[in-house]
C-alpha cells in the first residue's frame, strides 16, 4: 500500500488527470480530519490538493476549520485520520526534531503579525535568516534586500511597536519570504487591516506568487476574493465544500432579498443571536434583544 | 550559529526586559545570602550540640576495699572487652577528694578521712551508644536483677538525667536544623524557578513565534540559559560580596569574645563561596532551560 501511494502517478499517463494530485503538487490532503481532545471537529475528511505556483484562498465562517488547516500544515497540530504531504513529503514522517527543520520551508502570515517585539524590522526579518543558520555577510546582503521590495526601507530600526498594522503585516511578510520558501501560508493577513492596506498586503502575496511560490490564503475578505478571481476553497464545519478554479467568496451573487432572507436567519445561516423564536422580528426587535431591556 | 551569537542574543534579552531579569537576578541575592547565612549557622549550631554530647560519660565506681590489681583488671576489662568505649580515664581517690574538696572544703574537712571510691570516667564511641555500654557493664541476671561484670565494681552511673536531656536536646537541634536547612533549599529552588518560570511566561509569544520560524530547541534554549546563568552568576556574586563584607565587619571582630563563634569549627569560607556561586549558576542555568521546556511544545 505504501508503495503505490510513494508514486501515485505510476499507472497513470504523464499528464495526471484534472482533480487528481499530481507531482506538482506542493500540498496534498487525503482523507485528513481532526477532531481535538475536547471532541470538536476541527476538520472532517478534507482532501484536496494544490500545484507548485497556485495561489489558493481558504474561505468560510469563523469556526470553520481554515486555521485548522493550517495549523495541521505547519504540524503544529496532529491529524487525527488521513495523510497530509507538503511537497510529496508525508508529514507524519516527520518527527518532532525534524519539524523545525520542515517549517523552514514554509513561509508564514499572520492575522496578529506574530512578530519578535524586542526586535527591530531588521532584526526580525534577519532572524529567518539566523535560525537557518546563514552567515552574516548573507543576511546583510538579503535583508535589505527584501525589505525594500516590501516597501519598507526607511523603517529598518523600528521596533515592531512603532509601526502602523500595514507595515507591521508587510514586515511579515518580508520574514516569510526572504528564505524563498516554496510555500506561503497566510492565515488572514488582512484580518486587522483596512481594505487599502490590505490591497498592498495581498499585492506583495500575489508578487509572491509570480515568483513562482505557492501561496494559500485563508481569508474572510470577501472584496478581495471577488475581485482577484483565483482559485477558491470554500469550508464550513470542518467540511471541504466548494473548490472552483477562479471563483468568488460566495458561490452566487444574492438579491438584496436574498440578502435580507439570510440576515432573518431564513436560509439556514445561522446568525449570532438568533434564538428558537427568531423568524419574522423586526430589526427594532433584534436590537432590544441584543441590547437588552429588562423593564418590559 | 556560535557561542557569540547566543550570548548577544541573552544580552539583549536581558536589556530589553530589564525588570524581569532585575527581579530574577534579587530573587537569586536574596536566595544566596539566606543560605551563606544559614550553612555556617547551621554548622555552629551542630557542633555546639556535638560539643555537648561529647560531655556524656558513664562513671564505673569501685568498690572502696578494691586493690589495686583490681583496678587494673577493670581497666582493662573496660578498655579492651566493652564495646562502643573511646576512652576511659582514671580518677583515683585522692584525685577525687582533691577536686571534691575544692568545691566544698569546709565540708570536707569536717570528715576527716576519703570517703570516695576509685573510679573510672568512661566515654562512649557515640553518645547514643551510651546504653549500650552500660548494659554491656551490668548485666540482667538470670532473676531480673542488675549484676555487676566485675565483682570490685560497686556502681556505674550514667549521669542520667543530664545524659538523657543532652541527648534529647541536641537530637532536636540537629533535626530541626536539618529539617530548616531542607526547607531552605527546597524555598530557593522553587523561588528561583518560579521567578524564571514567570518571565519566561511573559516571553511565551516570543519563543512561539522563534518557532514557527523554524528554529530549534536548542537554538531557542541556549540564550535563555545564558541568561541564566549570567542572571544567577550576578545575583549571586552580589551576594557573596555582602556576606564577605558582613563576615570582616561583624562575625571576626566578634570572633574573641563569643565562644559559639570561635569554638566551632564551620565552612572554610572560600569553600562556601565557591558552593554559593555555583549553585547558583547551576540554579538559574538549570530553572531557564527547564521552564522553557513546557513553552517549547508548539
Amino acid at each position: 500500500m505504501a508503495a503505490t501511494q510513494e508514486r501515485p502517478t505510476a499507472d497513470r499517463p504523464e499528464r495526471p488527470r484534472p482533480g487528481l494530485p499530481g507531482p506538482e503538487s506542493v500540498i496534498e490532503f487525503r482523507g485528513v480530519s481532526k477532531v481535538y481532545e475536547s471532541g470538536d471537529i476541527g476538520v472532517e475528511n478534507a482532501t484536496f490538493h494544490i500545484d507548485r505556483g497556485e495561489f489558493v484562498f481558504l474561505v468560510g465562517s469563523t469556526g470553520s476549520g481554515k486555521s485548522t488547516l493550517m495549523r495541521l500544515l505547519i504540524k503544529e497540530h496532529e491529524p487525527s485520520a488521513g495523510t497530509i504531504r507538503v511537497s510529496g513529503r508525508d508529514l507524519a514522517d516527520i518527527d518532532r526534531q525534524r519539524v523545525p527543520h520542515y517549517r523552514r520551508n514554509i513561509g508564514v502570515v499572520f492575522q496578529d503579525f506574530k512578530l519578535l517585539p524586542n526586535r527591530t524590522v531588521y532584526d526580525n526579518v534577519a532572524y529567518a535568516l539566523q535560525v537557518t543558520g546563514h552567515s552574516r555577510k548573507e543576511i546583510r546582503a538579503k535583508v535589505p534586500d527584501i525589505l525594500r521590495l516590501t516597501g519598507l526601507s526607511t523603517k529598518l530600526h523600528n521596533y515592531p511597536d512603532q509601526l502602523s498594522g500595514g507595515e507591521q503585516q508587510r514586515v511579515s511578510v518580508a520574514r516569510a519570504f526572504v528564505n524563498h520558501p516554496p510555500l506561503v501560508l497566510a492565515d488572514e493577513p488582512t484580518g486587522n487591516l483596512d481594505p487599502e492596506t490590505s490591497i498592498g498586503i495581498m499585492q506583495l502575496l500575489y508578487r509572491i506568487n509570480k515568483a513562482g511560490t505557492t501561496v494559500l490564503v485563508a481569508t474572510h475578505d470577501a472584496h478581495m476574493v471577488d475581485r482577484m478571481r483565483r482559485r477558491v476553497i470554500e469550508m464550513q464545519s470542518g467540511r471541504i465544500i466548494r473548490d472552483e478554479a477562479s471563483g468568488l467568496y460566495r458561490p452566487s451573487e444574492q438579491s438584496t432579498g436574498e440578502f435580507t432572507a439570510m440576515l432573518r436567519g431564513d436560509d439556514g445561516m445561522p446568525l449570532q443571536r438568533r434564538g428558537k423564536t427568531a423568524r419574522q422580528r423586526t430589526a427594532e426587535e433584534l436590537f432590544d434583544e441584543a441590547f437588552g431591556d429588562d423593564d418590559r | 550559529m556560535s557561542l557569540g551569537f547566543f550570548t548577544r542574543e541573552a544580552l539583549r534579552s536581558m536589556r530589553r526586559n530589564a525588570v524581569p531579569s532585575f527581579a530574577a537576578m534579587v530573587t537569586v541575592l536574596v536566595t544566596v545570602l539566606v543560605l551563606g547565612a544559614f550553612i555556617p549557622l547551621v554548622q555552629a549550631a551542630t557542633g555546639a550540640a556535638n560539643d555537648v554530647r561529647g560531655k556524656v560519660l558513664l562513671d564505673v565506681y569501685m568498690k572502696t576495699n578494691a586493690s589495686k590489681a583490681d583496678i587494673a583488671r577493670v581497666q582493662g576489662l573496660l578498655q579492651d572487652k566493652t564495646p562502643h568505649v573511646k576512652s576511659v580515664q582514671f580518677v583515683s581517690k585522692q584525685t577525687a577528694y582533691q577536686e571534691q574538696r575544692a568545691k566544698n572544703p569546709a565540708a570536707y574537712d569536717a570528715l576527716g578521712s576519703n570517703p570516695l571510691p576509685d573510679a573510672f570516667r568512661v566515654t562512649p564511641d557515640n553518645p547514643d551508644n551510651i546504653g549500650a555500654v552500660l548494659a554491656a557493664l551490668t548485666p540482667t541476671s538470670a532473676s531480673g536483677a542488675r549484676t555487676m561484670i566485675d565483682p570490685s565494681i560497686d556502681l556505674v552511673k550514667n549521669r542520667k538525667d543530664e545524659t538523657h536531656k543532652i541527648l534529647t536536646v541536641t537530637r532536636f537541634i540537629k533535626l530541626v536544623m536539618g529539617g530548616v536547612a531542607v526547607l531552605l533549599i527546597l524555598a530557593s529552588i522553587l523561588l528561583i524557578s518560579n521567578t524564571l518560570r514567570l518571565s519566561m511566561f511573559s516571553r511565551r509569544r516570543e519563543v512561539e513565534v522563534m518557532k514557527l520560524v523554524g528554529a530549534t530547541d536548542w537554538y531557542i534554549r541556549w540564550p535563555f540559559m545564558i541568561e541564566g546563568v549570567v542572571l544567577g552568576a550576578l545575583g549571586g556574586i552580589v551576594a557573596i560580596l555582602l556576606l564577605a563584607v558582613v563576615k570582616v565587619a561583624l562575625i571576626d571582630s566578634l570572633a574573641g569574645d563569643l565562644s559559639l563563634l570561635s569554638g566551632t569549627k564551620t565552612i572554610n569560607f572560600g569553600a562556601l563561596i565557591g558552593i554559593l556561586l555555583a549553585a547558583s549558576v547551576a540554579v538559574s542555568a538549570a530553572g531557564s532551560g527547564l521552564s522553557l521546556r513546557r513553552f517549547l511544545r508548539v
